[in-house]
């Protein structure tokens, strides 16, 4: 079954910005789909629209069949810079979830600390955010969404602020989560190699308005020696060509 | 802990260059109206009780004001987040701020009579404004990357005004108050140079009047001591809520 699902997705902002344009793909339970275009494409449009922050003016988004009209409570977004709030410490970023679900400040705390422990962030429940380097911020930002026990991770570029190596790392430690947690994943990247590594399906989206210009099937990913395989570096290769062809 | 002594010491060292700067100034002048540090401060001792409860009044009504402008100026400020409230805000801000407001006592005075009352409203009306104007600023430039970072896990309005506008916009409402309360102080002091029995303003005026310019002395040290409390509380006030700057 289809848990994410784009039909004919248009958006135009009332300035009159077309951002999107006939996007269709859906994203079977479980599986990871990475959406690749260029900058300003309306990548973050389409995430937006499937956090329920936006409403798309023509065609529609479905989570489990089901059109999005609110934050869908399934759903952890994990925006670009992490959306972390600077003025709450780490274990108030991460358990800010479940209070705003109801649940006591306390408990929420208490409730997050195995998540932290598990991310190797136990320690640093107390610190701010800029007193973090950047690959544990992002850690952070995973944590704050694995708290609400999503069954969708929406991702906007999660890694494009971190240096070559952190984003090497934390690559796999997702590819690694999604694949214990068995998540489904729709992830907006500008980097094809991310895209070949993370996503069993890449949408290959045009210059704004945004279009799908085509949907590649990649089976082989989902694990993490993936990377150094030929077939990689074919998918790789394939994308960039239609990615060539139009950007 | 380090840094608190390194700090306690810069003051201190501040301090000592004030009163010897003073002292020299004084010895130079050779003028009634300059006395030496050390005879205003003995003048400040032998009438310490006399001065601790003109300070506790005019204490009473500058802390009064300060919290009566903070709690209309930021729930106001702060709802300018909202576009719609902005709209309806702004015009009337636009229109009163820009008067000097301290050329309302006469008329505060007729309406509120001249006790202490038109002394809290004075003031009050001068900070309410002062905090209102950058309140209102900060909460209009909140980055909406928060409130959707915020909005995607769920959150209600409340949530929003709660965990992203108000303590995003903490740091420059405080910056505000410190400004503020150089001005309250100000203002104070104004207000009560004009019918009134009480305070330290008063006790200025009536010095001055006298020609005592010890006790003149005195009643400025006072004031000034009165300003200086204030501001360090605000800046452990600052030093609790702000943690993360």
């Amino acid at each position: 079954m289809a848990v994410v699902e784009a039909v004919n997705l248009g958006m135009v902002y009332p300035d009159g910005t077309r951002a999107l344009k006939k996007v269709s793909f859906s994203v079977e339970d479980g599986e990871s789909c990475a959406i690749i275009g260029p900058s300003g494409c309306g990548k973050t449009t389409l995430l937006f629209i499937f956090s329920g922050l936006l409403r798309p003016t023509e065609g529609c988004a479905l989570i489990e069949g089901k059109e999005i009209v609110a934050p869908p409570k399934k759903a952890a977004l994990i925006l670009q810079n992490y959306g972390l709030f600077p003025w709450k410490t780490v274990i108030e970023n991460v358990a800010l979830g479940l209070q705003i679900r109801g649940m006591k400040a306390k408990d929420a705390k208490n409730t997050v600390k195995p998540i932290l422990s598990k991310l190797g962030l136990e320690g640093f429940e107390n610190h701010y955010p800029k007193q973090l380097s950047g690959g544990m911020q992002q850690r952070v930002a995973f944590a704050r969404a694995l708290a609400i026990k999503p069954k969708i991770m929406l991702m906007d570029e999660p890694f494009s602020s971190l240096d070559a190596l952190s984003r090497e790392k934390l690559q796999n430690f997702l590819l690694e989560l999604w694949m214990k947690e068995r998540l489904t994943m729709l992830l907006v990247t500008h980097s094809i190699e991310e895209a070949v590594f993370l996503g069993r399906q890449i949408v290959v989206l045009s210059p704004r308005p945004g279009k799908v210009v085509k949907i590649i099937e990649n089976p082989m990913a989902g694990s993490v020696e993936y990377r150094n395989m030929e077939e990689y570096f074919e998918k790789c290769r394939e994308v960039r060509k239609s990615v060539g062809a139009t950007w | 802990m380090q840094g608190s002594e390194e700090k306690r010491w810069s003051y201190l060292v501040a301090g000592a260059v004030i009163l010897a700067v003073w002292q020299v100034l004084a010895y130079f002048v050779e003028s009634p109206a300059l006395p030496p540090p050390y005879i205003v401060l003995h003048s400040f001792i032998s009438q310490l009780n006399k001065i601790a409860v003109h300070m506790l009044i005019s204490a009473y009504r500058v802390i009064y004001s300060i919290l009566l402008a903070l709690s209309l100026a930021i729930p106001i400020g702060l709802s300018c987040h909202e576009k719609s409230v902005d709209r309806f805000v702004a015009p009337f801000l636009y229109l009163l701020y820009p008067i000097p407001h301290i050329v309302l006592l006469p008329l505060i005075i007729l309406l509120f009579g001249i006790g202490d009352l038109s002394k809290i409203a004075l003031i009050g009306m001068i900070v309410f404004f002062q905090i209102l104007v950058t309140t209102r600023d900060a909460a209009r430039n909140v980055d909406s990357y928060y409130v959707y970072s915020l909005l995607s896990l769920g959150a209600s309005k409340k949530d929003v005004y709660k965990h992203v506008v108000l303590p995003a916009s903490l740091p420059k409402i405080l910056t505000a108050l410190r400004i503020s309360v150089g001005t309250a102080i100000a203002v104070l002091f104004f207000a009560e140079s004009f019918a009134t029995t009480a305070g330290l303003g008063y006790l200025i005026m009536m010095a001055w009047s006298k020609a005592d310019y010890v006790s003149l002395y005195a009643g400025i040290v006072a004031m000034a001591l009165l300003g200086f409390s204030l501001y360090i509380a605000l800046e452990a006030v600052e030093k609790r809520l702000c943690r993360w700057v």
